[in-house]
């Protein structure tokens, strides 16, 4: 049986429910333990910092601050990351600044972490504080074109069609501050050796950009510090680029020459980066039928004071439905907080909320079904771009999710609570299909196993299953033949886990390197069998871990006894192919919601949820719809619970924790499916496959915010939207 | 967190008293605990009540006395907290998580302190973590805060859910202090802010809750808890309701309303519940008793909406006990 297309259970999955996962803070090592005090202000300078008491606390071996920060880390030294943006990275303990609220500002390391985050209590610091401004909001005023990229480009004349257009809104939608909560905190564990080098095991979506890291700020050649990365248990782009518990642990070992281990605790996972609060600006008009006629999408953000974070937001209104008229801007503004970080789907989730929200605004003034609206405006190519798209099944998603979602007869659904409103809504979401070059090695062993690595990732999208599918198809073997291995920097390069592009792009190389392979045993094969010298590929084939000539069959095992010990190993770089740029590839979804709104208390729930998507070739069903399922129920949180409550007045966040932080919890999520639809991709690369990590999410908040309007007939324009906000309805 | 001794209390330490003065209790630890990790709580002492006999349920021609030391969840499931006091099992099991439940005691649920962002974060001035540091929740985030017996120096509430079903059954607490029993009415327990927020309640230092006697009337076919939350579960109160009544030919012959969310402690007025009695059990007298029982309520901001929501959700709440579905 083919394991493409088959639901496999993850094969990691026993031992991540048995434990035996060993996650970076799992790692078993005499450790030191290091605990990070964080700064009280946002903005200022230290002018002293007392240590004494925290160093006579038993267990302390050392403490870390800008007053003892080794001169080597001071000078022509580069804290930049692959991912990093422009501006000056955050150096860690470099002055005495003070940036932001909860800054880092000294590093405890003691025997037990208990120990380390007692003494961090006995460090006395004093500050000299500076006036700043907290907030978005705030800040607006200095908001800059300049600081961002440009957008996609202006097409038409907007401001002439808009004023032609006999349907017009002006809206204006603010979502606030989203911090990311990825089961597992970020942790470091550096092991030291005795012959000075490392092995960091870190919490990263990508090995490759903690080296990168490592060896710009601490001067590490490659062969004296190796990066691992087995699990992580989730991560969302929080792990894209090094966080300062990587500098904090390797600091530490390094000048203590010593194994160092540091965890984040919840509080501190909000001490880094979040998805932005933005504003957008959206003006948008059509004609009495329904045609998209102008369009305008501006959108601010917040960005820290020290690096320029931007997200493609406004491109997304330029690309999703059919408009000649277009106008795209999107600005920048700096707040005294640390800098905001890629979240699921960054910039998609936030432009289509603000775009699908408007549609349903203009849809609603012109008179027509939503859907309808929808699929008047219907685009089959990139006009962003001016390209055809690879493939573009969303009319199908459409017609299917109408047909899952009963949407034609939603209305005479009766209402059995006469507290309850009851609102449907419905929104498109997007996100691109990417492939990245990706670097593989394959080897055979004398039982007929395949060891497979690469340097990518697993942050539990399933990388580990869906690679091993691949293998164990494109070589006719079983899956418990292929061992898959990642997360190492002594493994071929590959791309960061993000983007969705993991199966796309690493899938793609080992499917090549399989295919490779089977040359590889096609050629030791005739070698050894003269008599089928004259036998072309296209005569044989694999299966059940043999080769396959007419009635005959040799086994792999069999065939490569004879081969030499180099040929029983090959390494193979995929890249996109040329033509790639000829066409635009995105997966696409609809989603559809019922919502009820207690029309005095104001409660607002939902009872179901329905995504139909389309993203090429589905490798695992299982894990896809995990990966659907995931981001639908965090768009929920987006759309109605998660807040990062920035006091302004202290540019600090006070609701660090899980309790205060609602992320959304199984009793908000009622009736939730999602399936897909057939989508035939040869040009997005050669698996056919789109990625599907972040697509859920997009689309999602707006499904809602539209849904209790029709509930209610109040637009909040706001994320999240709360009881209160409907409480006046 | 702060090193500190630890003690198991054993019945024999009791008798001599004095181990207590000096200790902070620990009994679940799920609040107390999660207080040390973040600096708020400092102790240098702990006493752990968990082996002292308090960790039964009696019923007798008195009601019921649930011990201190019962966990939440066995409290909720228990067959005679289901069958007449069946308020007081809806408002626990609307408490927390299942495992925090399994593990919080009825005395711990009692002394748990306030959900404030700010007395949670040490670098933030707070007058009950620190007194005279200020309140920075009255011009910041107070979703969560109060709006009736308020004070200039605090605006806390009491975030217990099952402490609201208590008020509202006019529970009694047992305490041991000093060698000897001590019976407060559960509206006496704890207190409003005033000029001493450090302070959530009348006991005093060493006094060990050892019992909660529930009457024999448990409103077991008008009650009502309504729980008003950010999520459907695992969130605390931004507004809950207990609320019991007494019909009789479609007048009130008892009415009991207590508040969670809105205060310092339980909201809970035997006066205006006076008032109520011999009037029809209707949603305008509703109405006129949710008005005069929030009287006075002063909002900061973003609790603004709680002035409104909570009339409505008194309203609610009577009209869900008056018929039950
Ligand atoms: C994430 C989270 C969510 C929660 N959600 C809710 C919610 O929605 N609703 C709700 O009501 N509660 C909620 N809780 C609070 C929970 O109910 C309390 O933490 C719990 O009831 C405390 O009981 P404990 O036995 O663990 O107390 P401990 O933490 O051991 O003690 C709490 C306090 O009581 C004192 N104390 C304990 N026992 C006695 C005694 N017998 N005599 C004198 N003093 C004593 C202690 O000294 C301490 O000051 C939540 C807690 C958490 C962590
Ligand atoms: S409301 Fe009370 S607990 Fe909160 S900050 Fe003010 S004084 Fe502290």
């Amino acid at each position: 049986m083919l394991n493409i297309g088959n639901k496999q259970t993850r094969v990691d999955g026993p031992q991540k429910v048995t434990g035996k996962a060993t996650y970076t803070a799992d790692i078993a090592a005499p450790f030191y333990h290091a605990y990070v005090l964080q700064s009280t202000i946002a903005c200022g300078s230290i002018t002293a910092i007392d240590t004494t008491a925290a160093e006579a606390f038993e267990g302390v071996k050392a403490i870390f601050t800008h007053l003892n920060l080794p001169e080597r880390l001071k000078n022509k030294v580069d804290y930049t990351d692959p991912l990093a943006p422009p501006g000056k990275p955050f150096r860690p303990f470099y002055n005495n600044t003070i940036l932001y609220n909860g800054q880092p500002i000294a590093l405890v390391v003691a025997e037990s972490f208990e120990q380390a985050r007692y003494a961090s209590k006995l460090i006395k610091v004093t500050y000299e504080e500076k006036k700043f401004k907290g907030s978005l909001a705030e800040n607006l005023k200095n908001a800059s074109a300049d600081r961002a990229p440009e957008p996609a480009k202006n097409r038409g004349d907007f401001t002439k069609a808009f004023k032609n257009s006999d349907y017009t809104i002006i809206r204006e939608y603010r979502q606030s501050r989203n911090y990311h909560n990825p089961m597992e905190p970020h942790a470091t564990s550096v092991e030291y050796n005795s012959d000075g080098n490392i092995v960091v095991y870190d919490k990263i979506q990508g090995v490759a950009s903690s080296l990168k890291y490592l060896k710009g700020v601490f001067g590490l050649g490659a062969d004296s510090v190796r990066v691992k990365s087995d699990f992580v248990g989730g991560a969302f782009g929080s792990g894209l680029r090094p966080q300062y518990q990587l500098f904090m642990a390797t600091l530490a070992a390094l000048e203590l020459k010593h194994n160092v281990q540091m965890v984040m605790t919840r509080a501190q996972m909000f001490s880094f980066g979040y998805r932005p609060e933005v504003i957008h600006t959206m003006k948008l008009g059509c004609s009495k039928d329904g045609t998209l006629t102008a369009l305008s999408h501006k959108t601010v953000g917040e960005t820290s004071t020290f690096e320029d974070f931007n997200e493609t937001i406004v491109d997304w209104s330029g690309l999703l439905y059919k408009c000649d008229n277009v106008n795209l801007e999107y600005e920048l503004t700096p707040v005294q907080s640390y800098t905001p970080l890629d979240m699921r789907a960054p910039g998609g989730v936030s432009g289509v909320y603000a775009l699908e929200c408007a549609i349903d605004e203009l849809a609603h003034e012109a008179g027509i079904d939503p859907l309808e609206f929808r699929r008047k405006n219907y685009v089959d190519y990139d006009q962003n771009e001016n390209k055809p798209f690879t493939s573009k099944e969303l009319k199908a998603c459409y017609a299917r999710c109408e047909e899952v979602f009963n949407w034609n007869n939603r209305k005479s659904l009766a209402k059995t609570d006469p507290h309850l409103l009851l609102g449907y809504g419905m929104a498109t979401g997007s996100w691109e299909a990417l492939q990245q070059p990706a670097s593989v090695a394959l080897s055979m062993n004398e039982m007929g196993t395949f060891t497979i690595k690469c340097a990518t990732a697993d942050i539990g999208t399933g990388t580990y299953t869906v690679m091993s599918q691949i293998a164990a198809d494109k070589l006719g073997v079983s899956l418990d033949k292929i061992k898959f291995k990642l997360g190492d920097t002594a493994f071929p390069d590959s791309p960061i886990e993000g983007g969705s592009w993991t199966v796309s792009s690493v899938g793609s190389a080992v499917a090549a390197i399989c295919e490779k392979f089977q040359y590889r045993i096609f050629d030791v094969w005739k070698r050894n069998n003269p008599e089928y010298q004259a036998v072309a590929f296209e005569a044989i084939s694999f299966q059940d871990a043999k080769l396959k000539y007419g009635s005959k069959t040799f086994a792999f095992t069999e065939i490569m006894q004879q081969a030499s010990k180099d040929e029983l190993s090959i390494a193979h770089s995929e890249a996109p192919a040329d033509g790639q740029d000829t066409h635009s590839g995105y997966a696409h979804c609809c989603v559809m919601v019922e919502v009820t709104v207690d029309k005095e208390l104001g409660i607002i729930k939902v009872p179901r949820l329905v995504n139909v998507s389309a993203a090429g070739k589905i490798i695992n069903p299982k894990t896809a719809e995990n990966q659907l399922l995931g981001s639908m129920i965090w768009g929920l949180g987006m759309a109605l619970r998660e807040e990062g409550m920035v006091d302004s007045r202290y540019g600090r966040v006070m609701n660090a924790n899980f309790a205060e932080y609602h992320i959304a919890v199984n009793a908000d999520i009622h009736d939730i499916h999602t399936e897909f639809v057939e989508e035939h991709d040869d040009k997005v690369n050669p698996l056919g496959a789109k990625g599907v990590g972040e697509l859920g999410i997009v689309g999602l908040a707006a499904a809602i915010s539209n849904a209790i309007f029709d509930a209610t007939g109040k637009r909040l324009r706001k994320l999240p939207m709360l009881l209160d906000d409907v409480l006046e309805v | 967190m702060k090193p500190f001794q630890y003690t198991r209390l054993s019945t024999q330490d009791l008798a001599s008293g004095t181990t207590l003065r000096d200790s902070t209790i620990l009994a679940g630890g799920t609040n107390l605990i999660d207080l040390m990790k973040y600096g708020v709580e400092k102790p240098d002492r702990l006493a752990d009540i968990g082996k002292l006999p308090y960790a039964q349920i009696e019923e007798s021609d008195e009601g019921l006395l649930l011990g201190a030391l019962v966990t939440n969840a066995d409290t909720a499931y228990h067959s005679a907290v289901k069958k007449t006091y069946p308020l007081l099992h809806k408002a626990i099991l609307s408490a927390a998580s299942a495992q925090l439940r399994n593990r919080a005691t009825n005395g711990g649920n009692l002394l748990q302190r306030t959900r404030c962002y700010y007395f949670y974060d040490t670098a933030m001035p707070c007058n009950k973590r620190e007194p005279g540091s200020g309140c920075a929740a009255i011009n910041g985030f107070n979703r969560i805060h109060a709006i009736l017996g308020t004070s200039a120096s605090c605006i806390a509430t009491h975030p217990s859910d099952m402490c609201v079903a208590l008020a509202a059954l006019e529970a009694e607490v047992h305490v041991l202090r000093k060698g000897a029993t001590l019976v407060i009415p559960f509206d006496q327990l704890h207190r409003l802010p005033g000029d001493h927020p450090e302070k959530d309640h009348n006991l005093e230092p060493g006094d060990l809750i050892t019992h909660i006697q529930l009457p024999t009337e448990g409103f077991s076919d008008h009650f009502e808890y309504l729980k008003i939350r950010d999520r459907e579960s695992y969130a605390f109160a931004l507004i809950s309701v207990a609320a019991c009544l007494k019909v009789s030919e479609g007048k009130i012959e008892d009415i009991r309303v207590a508040l969670g969310g809105v205060a310092h402690k339980p909201w809970k007025l035997k006066k205006v519940e006076k008032e109520m009695i011999g009037k029809v059990a209707s949603t305008d007298n509703f109405q006129f008793f949710a008005e005069r029982l929030i009287q006075g309520a002063q909002s900061f901001g973003t609790n603004d909406f709680k002035i409104l929501l909570v009339k409505r959700a008194i309203v609610r709440a009577l009209n869900s006990a008056l018929n039950p579905s």
